[in-house]
């Protein structure tokens, strides 16, 4: 198992490292850079002329100047050594302290999306898959459909519409007003609870779609075996033979892709809370980029990769833990 | 028992073959008459085809079927709520026809307020005249399937946006340009998935694990941040069509993933079957093994793929065109008409600027249900 687990995190390291160069790169691309944008401002403003080595200077103060692996590993040295994601030029903050604002918020909402999707599918699948083509059955197919083709940001756009009509609430933010900016606090938490859910509900949508549906099919499958009715011939009551046996083999398939449900989380995370303008990273994230907002955007870019690459190595270790299949390697 | 009867879920045997005397009909039947027989009892997948053939005919007759071009507005009707067509005027059968807008202004906010004028009846006709337009952008035409037989009377059957232009029209036009990124970036990817996945599953061994790990990593990273930041860089100043073909390949790039992965377990699976060795050791060479014994044998699951990403392209595009990445005005497609529901109060005031949306979920949802379909009949000889 130790094999696997040290195969497991080399690859969550390596696949960091392709990501951070990713990013990085990705941030580059747009031609022009921050150094033009300025001389260009400045030209308007002052309609004078800018004296070529201001540019020249400018470029070599902020390193831009530089070849790209330079400047990325200039970049990465920084990150890991000091902890300083570079300079927001946007809004002249550290850009440290714009991703620390914007990050926690963002696994918390992921992590609620995720466990909303357990929380609501499971109990469902099974249920359908038990009560074969009864009310619940066609209903989990229904929302299986449902979840499959709106699209997580026309249903965020709904839910604004209709928290406007019946709520009359102008937004749907992820705290009441009175704590916005206060200190955390028991009270505080609570207030995110309650908010938290609908935007949450909106990404996990589709999760649980796909869960449902494959949960009961899992499902569905184990009930036909020999040994459930083996255990029920030898007395066990029906709700304990269920949850021992077939619920438990039923679930080991999505152990494995626990995983490789938070790549897509993130990414319904992110654009939900464009839309709903969520204090998380994606607002944020969207701006960067359409500033040019290069540092912010490639911390943003990495932190979230990372945050997914973390889970993934999580439910690797999950799996080796659950499955004696790969304990026993 | 015979309540599962009446349920009319057939027993296994008889699932696709309607009776005993089809078996000779079943051992002659072809790999794709068969398909097509299993297909046919999934009537959510018909139904889901039927509405796909129908958008694409509209999509690519997209003037036909509009009343109004998708730039044509009247500045006076600016955000004018949709007209219910009705068929009676005060009891008397009169044909299709809308009321017109009265306009009053509020006295406090001096915004406009439409309300049904029901001195005005503006006819609806089929086969009018329009605005002229290009059929297939070769042969001009006038033909438009309905709207109002005078090319300047207010027609806003799914309202009007902030321009005063048709929502219903753009709507259509917009299909084009939404179904078709969806096309583009597909084969693309098809492309690319077939070529890596051919290797990975032919040629087994490091080649094969190496590939695996990069498509690992590949899948392990969220999507919309990084394509975000690709789309983003797509300079303001250039034409929309070379925008529009680079957002497809960028689309294709996280499709290809999939697609790969279901050519390389199609590949793995047929690089031990029989007739593969006979056709091997009959002389044939690797390529002619490919191209006319392999590829046959899986192309059906490559179809029922590539139906089934589609919709997700479509989304992203929307996705991305509502974000204001990618797609520009004036191209019109669905996510850029969302744009102007960004203001929530626009949204609360003018709800009819949703129905863009409305469309997306249509066509995805049937691009869904065909899709699966198509999937499930690709195994005809699996009951």
């Amino acid at each position: 198992m130790w094999k696997y687990l040290l195969r497991r995190f080399g690859y969550a390291l390596f696949t960091l490292f392709i990501i951070s160069v990713v990013s990085f790169g990705v941030i580059q691309l747009p031609p022009g850079d921050y150094v033009t944008d300025t001389v260009n401002r400045i030209r308007q403003m002052s309609g004078g002329q800018v004296p070529p080595e201001w540019e020249q200077r400018m470029r070599e103060a902020y390193g831009f100047g530089d070849p790209f692996y330079l400047q990325y590993y200039k970049w990465m040295r920084r990150i890991l050594l000091d902890g300083n994601f570079g300079w927001s030029f946007t809004y002249q903050r550290d850009a440290r302290e714009m991703i620390l604002e914007r990050l926690p918020m963002s696994a918390t909402m992921s992590l609620a999306s995720f466990l909303l999707i357990w929380a609501i599918a499971l109990p469902l699948g099974i249920y359908a898959a038990v009560k074969k083509y009864s009310v619940f059955d066609y209903g989990a197919s229904f929302l299986g459909f449902f979840g499959l083709a709106v699209p997580n940001f026309v249903l965020a756009l709904i839910a604004l519409y209709f928290s406007y009509r019946w709520f009359d609430r102008a937004a749907i933010g992820l705290f009441s007003p009175q704590y916005v900016d206060a200190p955390w606090s028991f009270a505080k938490v609570l207030d995110l609870l309650q908010h938290l859910w609908i935007p949450a509900l909106v990404v996990s949508l589709s999760g649980i779609a796909g869960l449902v549906q494959t949960m009961r099919a899992n499902l569905l499958d184990e009930l036909n075996k020999p040994y459930v009715i083996t255990a029920r011939s030898k007395g066990l009551s029906e709700a304990r033979l269920l949850w021992k046996y077939p619920v438990r083999h039923a679930l080991n398939p999505f152990i494995s892709t626990i995983g490789w449900m938070l790549p897509s989380l993130v990414s319904g995370e992110t654009i939900v809370s464009i839309v709903l303008n969520l204090p998380t990273a994606g607002p944020v994230l969207y701006g960067a980029l359409m500033q040019q907002d290069q540092y912010v955007a490639a911390g943003f870019i990495l932190l979230l990769s990372g945050l997914t690459i973390v889970g993934t190595f999580i439910s690797d270790l999950l799996l080796a833990m659950l499955d004696p299949r790969i304990r026993l390697q | 028992m015979t309540k599962w009867f009446k349920r009319n879920k057939p027993l296994p045997e008889q699932s696709m073959y309607r009776a005993q005397e089809d078996e000779t009909r079943i051992e002659a039947a072809s790999q794709w008459l068969l398909m097509w027989w299993k297909f046919r009892k999934d009537r959510l997948a018909v139904v889901g085809g039927i509405v796909v053939i129908l958008t694409y005919l509209i999509a690519i007759n997209a003037e036909f079927f509009a009343p109004k071009s998708s730039v044509w507005f009247l500045k006076d009707y600016v955000y004018a709520p949709p007209q219910t067509i009705h068929f009676f005027h005060e009891g008397k059968w009169q044909g299709p026809f809308v009321y017109g807008y009265k306009f009053e202004r509020d006295p406090r906010s001096l915004k406009k307020i439409f309300a049904v004028d029901y001195e005005t009846r503006i006819p609806v006709r089929f086969f009018v005249r329009g605005e002229p337009y290009k059929w297939l952008g070769l042969f001009p035409a006038r033909l438009r399937l309905f709207g109002p037989p005078n090319v300047n009377e207010p027609f806003y059957p799914l309202g009007a946006d902030r321009s005063g232009r048709d929502v219903f029209s753009r709507i259509i036009y917009s299909a084009r340009v939404s179904l078709t990124v969806g096309l583009i970036g597909v084969f693309t990817s098809l492309v690319i998935g077939l070529v890596v996945g051919g290797i990975s599953g032919l040629m087994g061994g490091w080649i094969d694990n190496l590939i695996q790990r990069f498509m690992e990593i590949l899948q392990s990273v969220p999507q919309v941040p990084i394509l975000l930041a690709l789309a983003a860089v797509i300079p303001i100043d250039w034409k929309p069509v070379r925008v529009y073909f680079v957002v497809s390949i960028l689309l294709s790039f996280v499709t290809w993933v999939g697609m790969a992965r279901v050519v390389r377990g199609r590949f793995l699976a047929l690089r031990t079957e029989d007739f593969i060795l006979a056709a091997r050791l009959d002389g044939a060479s690797t390529f002619r093994l490919i191209t006319k014994h392999m590829i046959p044998s899986f192309l059906s699951h490559i179809i029922a793929s590539i139906t089934l990403s589609i919709p997700y392209m479509i989304l992203n595009e929307t996705v991305f065109s509502y974000l204001g990445v990618g797609l520009r005005p004036p191209v019109v497609s669905w996510g850029i008409m969302l744009q102007d529901t960004r203001q929530i109060v626009t949204v609360a005031s003018f709800p009819w600027l949703l129905f863009p949306a409305g469309a997306v979920v249509i066509v995805t949802l049937s691009m869904n249900f065909l899709g699966n379909g198509l999937r499930d009949a690709a195994d005809p000889y699996a009951t």
